[in-house]
């Protein structure tokens, strides 16, 4: 890491500066006056008369450039449930549903890990270890009572698991040592879908800290028998990069990328029924949130309950908690939603609804 | 041919063979690249170092060189943790010593610390802190002068305030001449150490490519060749024109030789005081001004002692005066303006190399009668030389 030149002046030469300073200050202030001050507000917006960018208009925040090699892609993410982003013939290569009795289904799902390299802001590349190739990992979904069965392969370099969030004997629970699938190695995961909510899962290998942050993690949603109301339903969630390695985190996101829906705004309808599904995996940190611009929602926490439990603009989640917003957009336009923490907004995790009359 | 033209093409030629086995050898490394492959899946080493972070209305310029072995892309800058828009000139993937420019609109708060990281390709960070955000000075009619000013205060002033002891010189005996004489040399061994330590904390600042503390010597036993060459000149020009031996002259070439290697050290302090000045280093303080006055006239004194048996005229000592003092104002215009670590370093360098060079000087005329060793043990010398260290020494105090 480089100093700067100040920290290479010894303290006696710097206090013997202090000497000088009173001499020149006078007229280094004398200087300074006649020059822009900086500082926020003094700008009008628009270029400089030298052609210069304002350094305080047209910067909205946000990384520069735009990512280009993700697949699926933040957008498709976004609305993508057990696997129907994918083409009919290679998603049943992953997902298979089959009648099982009362109505239920039994429900089949292929998750393989594998070591890849994500770009999680625009030119910087993460050396993630992912649930079928993308972080976060594919959103499987249930409804309540379902059977679950999940193949999991790893084909990655270290040992993992598949923990879930849900009822299911310890023998399913993906946690203890010799729970560990070693590389080439595979496991069977079945249990009921229950309780209907929103959950989630995750990798639970040691050090879990690492296994976590790297990318192994992605959300589960049980559906209540009947379902829940129809809507647009969208999957945030919450994450973050420490990319390198100091325990901090340098990316903030909703799924993956730094400020991704500042470029492509989420497209919402007014008036429809909006349900966001929220979870928060950042790793570090000891919460993270999710605020709406010129909106309130109703909650449901983990979404266990048909009933809300709150209407607020501003949710606060620690790591592993998730919750179901709802919400009509009542004007069109843009609508910033970010991290209430300013930090990890600016660092990535900020972006925009963009509504329109339907 | 002749055996003689035949020998010295042997020569040639058995001096040439290694160079070409060599160039066949580099080829080889290149082309067919064995590094690559005993490198294995290593990640890339990335070192980005930052030389120049300057302020002004339209936000922050880094100026950001690769010391790394391995190529560097910057990926994203973040500003206080917020990733901010940025341009880069040259654009692209930086090769090992490349450099560029980067324009960060960003707004800084006057008097206030701010954040500076770079995010390469590979998620690595390279961080640079602005301690005191105030706007970069740029090069111009007014801060030339405030410059000049402070060199005249630091350099100019103090030195000729030194030179008033020269009808004292005139006036002392043998012994007064040897405490003063030695007393100088004291004052410049104090110099010298203080300007290697200088140099050597600017070194570490240096990139690792640019190998500082190697400069730093470097440059100290070439300013010392250099200036016991320009004093051997001088010698045999003026004994030329004299047509006489050595003597007295020599203790005006001494004289001279003090007043450059004074003067180079004071550019290697002016180049630190500009560069301080122009990073808003900056605190108040009247006994920090009067020691450093104190400090600096001690100087003077050093230029006129060998100076005890020699008639000078006024100019001739205003010009002494001059060497030794002024290469601060043009040492605090560069380092102000232009300051790198890299120039801090070579200065200091050269400013110990010249002041060594003066102690052995100095040292050597006083011991053309007595053994050195005979020197050392008479009381006014060895007194005269612990004085010159205390004076420097406690005068330090005073500034910090």
């Amino acid at each position: 890491m480089s100093e700067s030149p100040a920290t290479t002046l010894s303290r006696r030469l710097l206090l013997r500066l202090a000497g000088i300073g009173s001499l020149g200050a006078a007229a280094f202030a004398a200087s300074r006056a006649g020059g822009a001050a900086p500082g926020y507000g003094e700008h009008k917006g628009g270029p400089h008369a030298d052609g210069k960018a304002d350094r305080h208009a047209g910067h909205l925040a946000g990384a520069v450039g735009r990512v280009t090699s993700l697949d699926p892609d933040p957008s498709v993410y976004l609305r993508s449930f057990n696997f129907s982003h994918l083409p009919a013939a290679e998603r049943a290569r992953f997902y298979r549903e089959t009648p099982i009795a009362d109505g239920k289904l039994l429900r089949e799902y292929e998750i393989y890990a594998v070591d890849r390299e994500i770009e999680i802001a625009p030119g910087v590349f993460f050396p993630a270890w992912t649930y079928n190739g993308q972080v976060p990992g594919p959103t499987l979904r249930a409804t309540e009572g379902d059977r679950v069965r999940v193949r999991f392969l790893n084909q990655g370099s270290h040992p993992h698991t598949i923990h879930f969030h849900g009822w299911h004997p310890p023998a399913m629970d993906g946690s203890m040592p010799e729970h560990q699938v070693e590389p080439g190695g595979e496991f069977v995961y079945e249990f009921d879908a229950e309780p209907f909510g929103l959950h989630l899962y995750h990798c639970h290998a040691v050090p879990l800290k690492r296994h976590i942050h790297k990318g192994l993690y992605g959300v589960f949603i049980v559906d209540p028998p009947g379902g829940r109301p129809p809507a647009d339903e969208l999957v945030m969630m919450m994450n973050a990069f420490d990319t390198n390695f100091d325990a901090d985190n340098e990316v903030y996101a909703v799924n993956t990328v730094a400020h991704h829906h500042l470029h492509a705004p989420v497209d919402v309808k007014v008036g429809e029924l909006v349900r966001i599904y929220v979870v928060n995996v950042t790793e570090f940190d000891l919460v993270n949130s999710f605020h709406l611009h010129g909106m309130f929602f109703d909650v449901f926490r983990t979404g266990t309950r048909l009933e809300t439990s709150e209407n607020t603009d501003t949710l606060m989640l620690c790591q592993g908690e998730r919750a179901i917003l709802e919400t009509r957009f009542r004007y069109p336009g843009r609508f910033m939603f970010h991290a209430h923490q300013s930090e990890f907004a600016e660092l990535g995790w900020m972006g925009f609804f963009a509504a329109r009359e339907a | 041919m002749s055996i003689a033209d035949r020998s010295a093409a042997v020569r040639w030629g058995i001096a040439l063979l290694p160079l070409v086995a060599l160039a066949a050898l580099l080829l080889v490394i290149i082309r067919l690249d064995p590094a690559g492959k005993l490198r294995g899946d290593v990640p890339p080493v990335e070192r980005l170092v930052f030389e120049r972070v300057t302020l002004d209305e339209g936000g922050i310029t880094a100026r950001v060189l690769n010391d790394g072995p391995d190529a560097v892309t910057v990926a994203q800058v973040m500003v206080d943790d917020a990733y901010w828009t940025f341009t880069q000139e040259p654009a692209g993937e930086l090769a090992h010593l490349d450099a560029a420019t980067l324009r960060i609109p960003y707004p800084w708060v006057e008097g206030e610390a701010h954040a500076v990281r770079l995010v390469s390709r590979n998620g690595i960070t390279f961080d640079h802190s602005i301690d005191v955000a105030v706007e970069t000075p740029k090069p111009g009619g007014r801060l030339l002068g405030i410059f000049a000013l402070i060199g005249l205060y630091v350099g100019v002033l103090p030195v000729a305030i030194g030179l008033l002891w020269y009808p004292l010189m005139k006036r002392l005996g043998r012994r007064g001449l040897d405490f003063v004489l030695a007393l100088t040399v004291g004052l410049l061994v104090f110099l010298f150490v203080d300007a290697l330590h200088e140099g050597s904390e600017a070194a570490e600042a240096v990139p690792g490519s640019f190998q500082g503390a190697v400069l730093l010597v470097f440059a100290a036993i070439a300013a010392y060749l250099a200036i016991d060459g320009f004093g051997a000149w001088l010698r045999r020009r003026r004994a030329g024109e004299s047509g006489g031996a050595a003597g007295a002259g020599s203790r005006a070439v001494v004289a001279l030789l003090i007043a450059i290697g004074i003067g180079l050290h004071n550019f290697g302090e002016g180049l630190a005081i500009g560069a301080a000045f122009a990073l808003g280093e900056l605190a108040f303080g009247t006994l920090l001004m009067l020691g450093f006055t104190l400090h600096n006239t001690t100087e003077g004194l050093a230029i006129v002692a060998p100076l005890a048996n020699e008639r000078v005229a006024l100019p001739r000592l205003l010009l002494l005066g001059a060497i030794a003092g002024l290469p601060t104002i043009a040492g605090a215009w560069l380092g102000g303006f232009l300051y790198s670590p890299l120039w801090a370093v070579v200065f200091l360098g050269v400013g110990a190399g010249a002041i060594a060079q003066v102690v052995v000087q100095i040292t050597q005329s006083m011991a053309r009668e007595r053994g050195l060793g005979e020197l050392l043990r008479s009381a006014p010398v060895a007194w005269g030389l612990l004085a010159g260290v205390v004076v420097m020494y406690a005068t330090g105090t005073l500034v910090g």
